[in-house]
């Protein structure tokens, strides 16, 4: 039964992350005043894109191509430890929450590497944003995860999140979740190439942080790319509204859907985000990403007193 | 109401990060402001329901003080001298905000030792209160205009009136309303001084002022 749940909620991720970006899309139209697109657009880009034929530079070897395969099979593979909504995740043991970290860690590099491989100065200059702005999110990122570990009784993920419900929020521990949210929450903006730290609808090869190492990206190559950024959407979602929405009932299916509509939330919270706020200053990202840390050393040090 | 004891004590802690990583002198003074309030809202929350009158006055005349009276005349001061960021602190602001960090794991640790950290109910007093003095400290001794000079001995005041907080609750009020006069005089001469510094020599840039005048 367990193990079943596991494999519903991965499959349940691997075929609802896309619509988190048409959930951001809409939210920001509606604040236009617009329509916007169509909810099913992101499924149909990635359809429209597989049937393409991807053209690779000469100057690009197999790390080009290894990249975005690389970077999809990292992500989804991380997916696997990851509980949503409190139900156990697929794969779990005490301290998997390293390894999910560093498997998008590998992601990343692979990312890198095959932006570096291509030989343009544009994408040289969207590696090196990508990779100062990920070094600053990831000690935010593992001492919000440790925080927690070391507020719940579990040592991986599933037991973690499992061990974190309403009454360890209204406990001594609350003021410091709340810290990791916030800084969880930043973390997620950066990862995923959000709106304060970077803009994902900018064409703009100067400003560009996250989209411009994908530039020489074509066809197949660029539907697993997008993919795998909206399978991170998810995991990041998923990290948080296990924190925000300790809601556990007990029933699997009830507990899965209250976490896939705070997932829900959580992007509309995005595209709010995205909608209200103004980029910020290159120069003052790498501020708000210490800040994170931060807060979230600050948890650690609530917690662990 | 512990665990609201407990919130507003971390929000004091994140007020006094963001005096340590802000440059702009009006979103400090705001900080500060909002210090004031929290510290208010202190002995209300530590002795719920049981409030007295007195208790309640002194809360609302530390409030008006420290959140109304003494921001509005930092706001004065920093407009009539014409400055409205720290230009070039002499530790930057990032690094501030890392050193905050470092002294707020030293705070915790100098609490858990300090012996008196056992008997009051809100066992983040007093990490919280050490934790503010010392970011006043680094505040006043990091920062280059008289202004943000100020804010940091009002954050360093504010962690001596947690402290004596963590102490008791009805004795030390004579105390406190001593610190909270002597504060707003430092405060009310600081802000004429700021005033006539401008005047005199276009800068409240404290490094300037190494060399007399003729």
């Amino acid at each position: 039964m367990l193990a079943l749940s596991g494999f519903v909620q991965l499959l349940l991720a691997f075929a609802l992350a896309p619509l988190l970006l048409s959930i951001i899309n809409r939210t920001k139209a509606a604040f236009a005043g617009r329509h916007g697109p169509p909810w099913l657009l992101p499924y149909q880009e990635l359809w429209k894109l597989l049937h393409k034929g991807a053209v690779y530079s000469r100057t690009a070897t197999a790390v080009f191509v290894a990249g975005p395969i690389v970077g999809l099979a990292a992500t989804g593979l991380a997916l696997s430890f990851l509980p949503v909504g409190g139900c156990p995740a697929l794969v779990s043991f005490p301290g998997d929450f390293l390894l999910v970290a560093y498997l998008l860690g590998l992601a990343r590099f692979l990312t890198v590497a095959a932006a570096l491989d291509t030989g343009s100065s544009f994408e040289g200059m969207g590696a090196s944003r990508e990779v100062l702005f990920s070094t600053l999110a990831e000690p935010a990122l593992l001492l919000s995860l440790i925080t927690l570990a070391a507020a719940s009784p579990g040592a991986s993920l599933s037991a973690i999140y499992a061990g974190i419900d309403s009454a360890v929020l209204a406990s001594g521990a609350g003021p410091a979740l709340v810290l990791v949210m916030a800084a969880l929450l930043i973390v997620l903006l950066s990862e995923n190439a959000r709106i304060p730290i970077d803009d994902p609808a900018t064409h703009l090869e100067l400003t560009m942080i996250h989209e411009v190492m994908v530039l020489d990206h074509g066809g197949p190559d660029l539907a697993l790319i997008h993919y795998a950024s909206s399978l991170k959407l998810w995991l990041f979602g998923a990290l948080l509204v296990g924190l925000a929405l300790p809601l556990r009932s007990g029933f699997f299916l009830l507990d899965l859907l209250g976490g896939i509509a705070g997932l829900a939330i959580v992007a509309v919270i995005v595209g709010l985000a995205e909608s209200v706020m103004a980029r910020l200053r290159l120069a003052r990202v790498p501020q708000l990403l210490v800040a994170a840390s931060v807060l979230s050393v600050v948890a650690l040090v609530l917690v662990m007193r | 109401m512990a665990e609201w004891l407990d919130a507003i004590l971390v929000l004091v802690i994140l007020t006094n990060l963001w005096l340590l990583g802000s440059s702009r002198l009006r979103a400090c003074i705001q900080a500060a402001a909002l210090q004031g309030i929290l510290l208010g809202l202190i002995p209300l929350l530590a002795t719920w329901p049981a409030i007295t009158a007195r208790l309640a006055g002194v809360a609302a005349a530390s409030i008006v003080v420290k959140a109304i009276v003494l921001p509005a005349m930092l706001r004065r001061a920093a407009r009539e001298a014409n400055v409205v960021y720290e230009v070039q602190p002499l530790v930057g602001f990032t690094t501030s905000l890392l050193l905050g960090i470092v002294l707020w794991g030293l705070a915790t640790h100098l609490a858990g030792r300090l012996p008196v950290a056992a008997l009051h109910v809100a066992p983040l007093l007093i990490p919280v209160a050490i934790f503010t003095i010392l970011s006043g400290f680094l505040v006043i001794a990091s920062r280059n205009t008289a202004v943000m000079q100020v804010i940091g001995y009002l954050a360093l005041e504010n962690g001596i009136y947690i402290f004596g907080w963590a102490f008791a609750i009805e004795d030390p009020l004579l105390v406190e309303l001593g610190v909270l006069l002597d504060v707003f005089v430092a405060v009310f001469v600081m802000g004429i001084m700021i005033n006539r510094l401008s005047r005199e020599f276009d800068t409240i840039e404290t490094d300037e002022l190494t060399s007399l005048k003729e």
